[in-house]
């Protein structure tokens, strides 16, 4: 596969695996050998159980990130592997969050996050349970919004990403 | 299909006989002792070592001899961590070998068990691949999968690491079936053998127009048995031919387009015209740091061609202008076809050749000669080795300056028949390596050419060479010194030698190779060595040593200092006059 120029540092690849225990371990090893951080992780089982389908994000410039495909594609458990172009794919995170909600602020929350298109899913007497799915700016948006009300507990879930469709054609 | 119950520890050793597999490298130990019960039955052959290490480096030497995988089996823990050294040894140097570790039970494994350590964690960098067994059903397809990863593609050591409940014949969790040819599931792993025509086209149009071409041959060559293929092109072309040390062998040195050794310790020649190339043909081989120098320095006109069975080594170092993925043979094959009928070209070669003899008229592999007075050199022992030996006698050596003046002064005439740690630079690695090569070819005669330090960490496999009859020969290059680090402090340390000094009472190293059954010879004198040599060409009945008593401030010429690029490369004191 080639790798696309960096006019994006944040590079997504979309990596087939066996689903087998020690799998992630190798690939996350790769980066680890060479000292690269990785921004972002998400693993679950495709379509066919015995795959799984790691969505990596790594800040690199091309040529490190290009040998280090290579790298990967030679592990014995990896089945596949693309470069998502940034402008020709879909990427959703979710985000769960805890956020301060005292009775004068918390209709201030709720329309924040209707707008963003979130939703509640649980409600205390001083605090509210949140969550938000979409691309990964919108949900850095949509915690900044919240910072200044005080949040308690927060979890993003790192990104998941396909291929969009208009890239697929052709 | 022919089923059969079965216990884990039976299918095991039944699943490495239908491998093909005729002999192992092992020491048992509590967690792999159940499988060291069925290879009393077995027709594999067992050789016990001394130090699991001993285990892996004759594992290794096997599989350079032969192209087939070298097996070793070991048992947890400490065991498993003596072998990590070999594995990461056949790693960098692309060895194929299966290494078959105990495990603690199952149920075991992660609770910090007596011997227990995470041997798949800890080898996962330094394999081509490894395997964690959880299941007595899996054993047989795991060491049809290891074998097949471990010969194919870019060969390599892979691990099996086995938990000692599912071969215990005892416990429930060993009961398996055996099934004749089962299936493999590797849907990741697809080797790429074949070539793109359309880049064996532009290759050939690379070739056809250059000047100034040198083949760069390394140790694929040998991996992919490309030796004949080779000779084919160099000789279709009139192209040289550069040997790295992983390939010596690979192209006969007495042949009339071979230009020697590049890189470090390379001759004049071999450096100056990859240096000066305007084409270099890279034939499985990886660009490392030691045949480059430094990196924006090296052959700084040249266009490159690189095959290479490995993608992830084409453009890794230098970026290629023609890169051909797949096996090196049926590249090679497929560049004489295309070469054979387009033409190889009408350039005129002749200056360039004229250059060449020059520089090896002007700076052959030379050394100061020897007057009286003088100790031994140690060159002149690899010479006078290498002219009482037979043509096809095996030599394998451990690292450090005899490594180089043996790959330096042996002519290798046939491929493997030269055995050395080129990637990792393992001391220790001649004597292990020359039993494995030895146990292979019986008949051939087999030198390991060592040094005293390299000596001091492996000579306990003398002893298994002793009980398990495998007569191989050690000449011991002894300078008293940690001989390759004391050059490193005289040139570029100011003579400050720090911690380089070994002795040169003790041992003696006679008496420990005649305590371990060795027949054992000391020799000072020059007018000693044919002797030595002719009295050790004649035992065949167990393992011999000569103590070579060599020039301890001898050093290793020519050489590129490190850091510096190939252009600088330093000639020995008596050719610095001669004109570049
Ligand atoms: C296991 C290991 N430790 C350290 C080194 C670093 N080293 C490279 S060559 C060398 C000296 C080897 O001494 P000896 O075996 O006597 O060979 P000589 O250079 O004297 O011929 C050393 C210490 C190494 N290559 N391997
Ligand atoms: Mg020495």
């Amino acid at each position: 596969m080639n790798v696309h120029e960096p006019e994006f540092r944040y590079h997504t690849l979309v990596v087939t695996v066996e689903n087998k225990s020690g799998v992630l371990a190798r690939v996350a090893g790769l980066f680890a050998r060479r000292a690269f951080n990785i921004e972002s992780l998400a693993v679950a089982p495709t379509d066919d159980e015995e795959f799984s389908r790691i969505t990596v994000v790594v800040d690199l410039e091309s040529a490190p990130l290009d040998q280090v495909v290579k790298q990967l594609d030679k592990l014995v458990n990896v089945v596949e592997i693309r470069e998502l172009h940034p402008g020709h794919s879909v990427e959703r995170e979710l985000m769960i969050v805890t956020v301060i909600a005292e009775p004068d602020t918390r209709d201030e929350i709720v329309e924040h996050l209707d707008r963003a298109g979130g939703k509640v899913l649980s409600l205390g007497t001083d605090r509210m349970m949140l969550s938000l799915v979409g691309p990964p700016s919108r949900v850095d948006d949509f915690e900044d919004l919240l910072r200044p009300y005080g949040i308690v507990e927060l979890q993003r879930t790192g990104r998941v990403a396909l291929a969009s469709l208009d890239d697929a054609l052709d | 299909m022919a089923t059969e119950p079965m216990d884990g520890g039976r299918a095991l050793i039944r699943a490495l006989e239908e491998e093909g597999v005729d002999v192992m490298f092992g020491l048992p130990g509590g967690a792999i002792l159940p499988v060291y019960d069925p290879i009393i039955d077995s027709s594999i052959r067992h050789i016990l070592v001394r130090h699991e290490q001993g285990a892996g480096h004759m594992a290794e030497g096997y599989a350079h001899a032969t192209g087939r995988p070298g097996v070793a089996m070991v048992t947890s823990g400490p065991a498993a961590t003596n072998i990590v050294t070999p594995l990461c040894d056949a790693y960098l140097d692309s060895v194929p070998m299966v290494v078959i570790t105990g495990q603690v039970p199952y149920a075991a494994i992660g609770t910090d068990a007596f011997q227990e350590c995470d041997t798949t964690g800890i080898t996962q960098s330094i394999t081509k691949h490894n395997f964690l067994v959880t299941d007595a059903q899996d054993i047989p397809r795991t060491i049809k999968e290891a074998f097949h990863i471990a010969t194919t593609g870019r060969p390599g050591p892979v691990l099996v690491d086995i938990p000692k409940d599912i071969v215990d014949p005892t416990n429930p969790r060993s009961a398996m079936t055996w099934e004749d040819d089962v299936a493999m599931d590797l849907p990741g792993y697809r080797p790429q053998v074949d070539v793109d025509p359309e880049a064996i086209r532009a290759a050939a149009k690379l070739v056809r127009d250059a000047e100034r071409p040198v083949l760069y041959v390394g140790g694929g060559i040998l991996k992919a048995r490309a030796a004949e293929a080779l000779r084919e092109l160099a000789e279709l072309t009139g192209i040289g031919v550069v040997t790295t040390l992983m390939a010596r062998g690979a192209f006969p040195d007495s042949h009339e387009l071979c230009l020697g050794m590049p890189g470090m310790h390379g001759n004049y020649t071999a450096v100056t015209a990859m240096q000066e190339a305007d084409l270099l043909v890279a034939l499985g081989a990886r660009f490392d740091d030691r045949v480059t120098g430094r990196l924006d320095g090296f052959a700084p006109d040249a266009r490159i061609v690189h095959v290479d069975i490995d993608p992830a080594e084409l453009g890794k170092v230098r970026r290629p202008d023609v890169a051909v993925q797949g096996d090196v043979r049926v590249a090679i094959e497929a560049l004489v076809a295309e070469l054979s009928d387009g033409g190889t070209g009408d350039v005129d070669r002749s200056a360039w050749k004229s250059r060449i003899s020059g520089w090896q008229e002007r700076f052959p592999l030379a050394y100061e000669p020897w007057v009286p007075g003088d100790a031994l050199k140690p060159q002149y022992v690899i010479e006078q080795l290498r002219d009482a030996t037979p043509d096809d006698t095996i030599v394998a050596s451990g690292v450090g300056q005899h490594q180089m003046w043996a790959s330096q002064y042996w002519t290798f005439d046939h491929p493997y028949t030269w055995i050395n740690s080129g990637g990792l630079g393992t001391m220790g690695f001649s004597i292990p390596a020359a039993i494995g090569a030895k146990v292979a070819h019986p008949d051939r005669m087999v030198w390991a050419v060592d040094g005293d330090g390299c000596f001091q960490m492996t000579a306990q496999e003398l002893v298994t060479a002793t009980v398990e009859e495998i007569p191989i020969k050690v000449a011991l290059l002894n300078n008293s010194y940690l001989g390759m680090v004391r050059q490193w402090q005289e040139m570029f340390y100011d003579e400050r030698y720090s911690e380089v000094f070994l002795s040169k009472e003790v041992p003696d190293y006679k008496m420990w190779a005649e305590s371990m059954g060795c027949f054992a010879m000391r020799v000072d004198d020059p007018d000693e060595v044919d002797d030595a040599i002719a009295r050790a060409n004649e035992v065949d009945d167990r393992p011999v040593v000569i103590d070579f008593r060599v020039a301890a401030a001898e050093k290793v010429f020519p050489m590129v200092p490190s850091g510096k690029t190939n252009s600088e490369l330093v000639v020995p004191e008596f050719q610095q006059d001669q004109p570049r």
